[in-house]
């Protein structure tokens, strides 16, 4: 903690970010549990106790060690096959963060080619694709959603490619207008003028320079992601049994709401805990990453 | 202004040529034959199937039958109901008014508590308030409403049995033929006594779900208009002539803050009609979201391609309104 007391004069990005960064309580809170989450994801099958698909038929719908007839056999319960709720919530922070994860790098790679595309490819292009992207954003997201899934049919896949479809827009108008407001500056003119090509002058000079708000979008966009499989997970629409998707869970824990609430309240809180703390540290990542953008 | 009215819609019109052939297109991709589900397992006769393709007009080519299908959309024909064997369009105006209903209410239960939230907010900018209120906003935004739904159900529905689990209104005791389609309306012109305050109580918690995103962005967005505009010299000059500080910040400066947030509100249609689609599952509200989710699963894609077209298309109008009347308001964008 030495190097705080004073700002060392050649301070390297990655430190100046990290010393706005961590002056946002909430924004660290964020990032430790969502690190937290993703050790979780990356040693389940260490961490978590059973296999998430083990049925113990002697203990269906047993009680968390909490209340009631509840042991430290199963921690969180059981649900209604008798699989273990603990080793089902940790294997689902691995789905839904699959999910999140790509859905974010395929929306990052494709919204860069095509936003890229719009400013560099003339007129005709543009306007295609953006016209594309409009519609996108005029079918309420969830309803595309549901059409693309119930054309390609339901699947943890499927999920994947109808989310990345809904969420594509915002990467690509992201790209297209920071490029086109970078585009009229000096240093790329001069780029132009020094004999730098298309392909180069695009990617190597102005698509670094528009990366800040893309990595905040990004970051964002994992929380929405993991929130839009869940609502086609619960309407039956996501990832299919016997995978332990968080949405999927609740739906299957939905007739027992009076008689085992934890089934539902469980893999519920788990989603919002999750998504609170992506989005905290996506804010914290915004205010650092772009002073311009910090508002509120 | 005229011209940006044209130069606005005329921008609709490919977005709309586009949403035709994504609707028709994503049907057409649907694995399964649509006769066969019609007819059902037991089979019919080649000659009898070869009818009902023609009927259908499936036998034609596929240029020809987009072409139909737009014809079909301009004419106001939305398809014909695989199940039900009714118009798409009778369907959907018999269950929207319940949606709109829904709609209502929760956008109110936003506004009367977002607008009043963000503006104390910061008007108290920092204190131990503004920071509780962004911390709950941040959990609003990012809630899972489905399980926000199902706890309010666990909880206020069964536990404390302050409301009814689901439905639009206690069937067994009042029962009369839909006027408006609006429920609480419909209960208040039947005079039957109790018939409003049990549609009510029906309403409240499918409501307070799908109104609590569009309640976090209206509060979070009513805080960062307001601090905007109480750094503005009008507002100081208010305080200099030693008006009170609920008048300054209640109706100086908010009036224009709303500005932005009567924009967000205008936008969240679209936020508003894929969370119906979940709440109305939850609460068995018998509006458009419930009906488009068990189309899917009784595999009537007409029903759902119509259901789709015209829910965009109501978004889409509806965010076309939002930026002509913003283009009103504020003249430095129309001509930008």
């Amino acid at each position: 903690m030495a190097e705080t007391t004073t700002l060392p004069q050649d301070l390297s990005p990655l430190r100046a970010f990290w010393s706005v960064f961590r002056e946002n309580r909430g924004a660290l809170i964020g990032l430790w549990i969502v690190m937290l989450i993703v050790l979780l994801a990356i040693f389940a099958d260490v961490i978590a106790p059973y296999s998430p698909t083990e049925q113990f038929r002697d203990a269906v719908r047993a009680a968390p060690m909490w209340s009631e007839g509840g042991s430290v056999r199963f921690i969180l319960g059981t649900d209604s096959l008798g699989r273990d709720m603990l080793t089902r919530l940790i294997h689902g922070a691995r789905i839904s963060l699959f999910i999140g994860l790509s859905v974010m790098g395929v929306s990052f790679v494709i919204g860069v080619g095509l936003g890229l595309a719009c400013v560099s490819l003339g007129n005709a292009v543009d306007v295609a694709i953006t016209r594309v992207m409009d519609l996108i954003m005029a079918v309420p997201s969830l309803v595309l959603a549901i059409l693309v899934v119930a054309v390609l049919g339901p699947s943890l896949t499927n999920t994947i490619v109808a989310v990345t479809i809904v969420y594509l827009p915002r990467y690509v108008r992201l790209v297209r207008a920071s490029a086109l407001s970078e585009l009229g500056k000096d240093y790329v003119t001069a780029a132009r003028v020094a004999g730098v090509g298309p392909a180069r002058l695009m990617f190597s000079t102005v698509l670094p320079n528009c990366l800040s708000p893309l990595i905040v979008q990004a970051a964002l966009g994992v929380s929405d992601a993991i929130l839009e499989a869940a609502a086609l997970g619960f309407l039956g629409l996501g990832a299919q049994p016997p995978i332990a998707e968080w949405g999927t869970m609740l739906a299957d824990a939905r007739e027992f709401i009076r008689s085992d609430p934890w089934l539902v309240t469980l893999p519920g809180l788990t989603i919002l805990v999750t998504v609170v703390s992506i989005n905290l540290a996506g804010d914290g990542l915004r205010d650092a990453l772009d002073p311009k953008m910090r508002r509120s | 202004m005229f011209r940006y009215l044209l130069r606005r819609l005329a921008l609709t019109i490919p977005t709309f040529i586009a949403l035709m052939f994504v609707t028709f297109a994503a049907i057409r991709m649907v694995p399964g034959d649509p006769v066969e589900v019609r007819v059902g397992e037991r089979g019919i006769s080649p000659e009898r199937l070869a009818m009902f393709r023609h009927e259908l007009g499936l036998d034609q080519p596929v240029w020809k039958q987009f072409w139909d299908y737009v014809v079909q959309l301009l004419h106001g024909d939305f398809g014909t109901s695989l199940a039900t064997n009714q118009k798409v369009l009778t369907e959907f105006a018999a269950l929207f008014p319940a949606t709109i209903e829904l709609s209502l209410a929760g956008m109110l239960f936003a506004v009367l508590l977002g607008i009043p939230a963000g503006t104390i907010a910061a008007a108290r900018r920092g204190t131990v308030f503004d920071q509780t209120l962004m911390g709950l906003s941040v959990t609003g935004y990012s809630m899972p409403i489905f399980w926000w739904g199902l706890l309010l159900i666990m909880f206020v529905a069964e536990r404390w049995g302050l409301t009814p689990v689901s439905g639009r209104i206690d069937l067994i005791k009042f029962y009369f033929d839909p006027v408006t389609g609006f429920m609480v309306i419909d209960a208040w012109l039947s005079g039957q006594v109790g018939a409003v305050k049990d549609a009510l109580h029906h309403l409240v918690l499918p409501a307070i779900v799908l109104g609590t995103i569009p309640l976090a962005v209206i509060a979070r967005m009513t805080r960062s208009a307001m601090l905007d505009v109480l750094s503005e010299d009008y507002v100081r000059t208010a305080r200099a002539k030693g008006l009170p500080a609920w008048r300054v910040i209640g109706l100086h400066a908010l009036r224009n803050a709303l500005i932005p947030v009567i924009t967000i509100i205008g936008l969240q249609v679209g936020t508003l009609m894929a969370g119906a689609v979940l709440t109305e599952t939850i609460f068995s509200w018998p509006g458009v979201g419930k009906w488009l989710i068990e189309s899917i699963s009784r595999r009537d894609y007409p029903a759902l391609q119509g259901g789709v077209m015209l829910i965009s298309s109501i978004v889409i109008g509806v965010n076309l309104l939002v930026d002509l009347t913003y283009g009103l308001i504020n003249p430095r964008i129309r001509h930008g």
